[in-house]
């Protein structure tokens, strides 16, 4: 056998390998919030086919919220875009941070561009936590079987759902609308590696329905670069500042 | 634009899918060269999360559908709960869904 065909078995490999971790925890809880966000979708007013198509084409779901929050409010298309794509700014950080981890040297640009597509919280995290595990050589195969798999899956989901949820009890369709917020709550928190996103973290909960009332057709934008600014100040001047002067009243002592 | 349908395909494809690839497009580009610890990015950090953080708590806030009709404090207290469990179990997500959703459908099924 041609060592080609050798690696191309060995990537096939860990591409299922990839696609069978479907069934980890947070892919699992992540699917409920898909069918969570089937029934956000369909009391928005957003048709089954939109939801599936927004599914593939944003897949991030904070994204997708902001949209339907915006378009639901009859926003102009620029308000919209600016709004979606304010929140998805923490898309490039995300990307940066795991490329170095994933590409090789002969990783060709096209397939990176067109992986990154399918990076949200979920993928993201998972990345973090096992491409360390895995043949450098084999990260992309086994992120992509992942990731791709993932984002096809919840598309499915949105659109098998879409109706089912329509005929839940109110009980359990509030239940299913809670899990999304749940979940973000409890995954961002957990996956914020920097004491700013934990600070920018409780400034946007806080702010976020503050200035809702104040604002309510701009808050998301003033929240989030208003409160984001405050928070990274904060961080910066407080918490960091705080720390780099304690560092720097130890730092003599060490020296003698 | 005078067919509202497509229209809303274009503003999804416009406002939502190019609004988020340009980031993660520019995320492969600059991976390799973006100083994980720069301030620029503690500050894009910040305005990114309390973004995502500031949508996410309006739901739980103002929700939209059946939700509409329940209780502030239940919500809130459901959520906060669920949020203190998993901060004690090691910040287990699970943790923080299960005891939340249940206190929510507990709550819902009592009133």
């Amino acid at each position: 056998m041609p060592p080609s065909d050798i690696a191309l078995q060995s990537n096939a490999r860990w591409f299922l390998k990839g696609v069978l971790s479907i069934t980890t925890l947070p892919a699992l809880i992540l699917m409920t919030s898909f069918v969570g966000f089937s029934a956000f979708a369909l009391e928005s007013g957003i048709t089954r086919s939109q939801a599936v198509f927004m599914t593939l084409s944003v897949w991030a779901l904070p994204a997708k919220m902001i949209l339907i929050g915006t378009m639901a409010g009859g926003a102009p298309i620029a308000a919209s875009f600016v709004a979606v794509t304010l929140s998805s700014i923490r898309m490039m950080p995300m990307v940066a941070s795991i490329m170095p981890d994933m590409r090789t040297e002969k990783s060709p640009t096209w397939l990176l561009l067109f992986l990154s597509h399918f990076v949200a919280i979920t993928s993201w995290v998972f990345a973090m936590q096992r491409l360390g595990d895995v043949p450098r050589e084999r990260r992309l195969a086994y992120f992509g079987g992942f990731s791709i798999t993932l984002t096809l899956v919840n598309a499915v989901i949105v659109g098998v759902c879409y109706g089912i949820v329509a005929q839940f009890p109110p009980m359990v369709a509030g239940a299913l609308f809670m899990l999304t917020p749940v979940y973000f709550f409890a995954s961002i928190w957990a996956s914020a590696r920097h004491s700013v996103v934990k600070v920018a973290f409780v400034v946007g909960v806080v702010a976020g329905p503050a200035i809702a009332m104040v604002e309510p057709k701009f808050d998301v934008l003033y929240a989030g670069l208003g409160g984001g600014t405050l928070a990274y100040l904060f961080d910066r001047f407080v918490i960091r500042g705080r720390k780099a002067a304690q560092s720097a009243t130890a730092a003599p002592e060490e020296l003698l | 634009m005078s067919d509202p349908v497509l229209w809303t395909y274009i503003v999804i494809a416009v406002a939502g899918w190019l609004a988020t690839d340009i980031w993660r497009w520019l995320g492969v580009l600059l991976g390799n060269r973006l100083d994980e610890d720069s301030e620029a990015l503690q500050w894009v950090r910040a305005v990114a999360t309390a973004l995502v953080m500031a949508v996410t708590s309006k739901l739980v806030f103002f929700p939209t559908g059946t939700l509409a009709h329940s209780p502030l404090w239940l919500r809130v207290g459901s959520l906060g709960i669920g949020f203190i469990a998993f901060l004690l179990a090691g910040q287990r997500v699970i943790v923080c869904v299960l005891v939340s959703i249940s206190l929510l459908l507990l709550g819902l099924a009592m009133l």
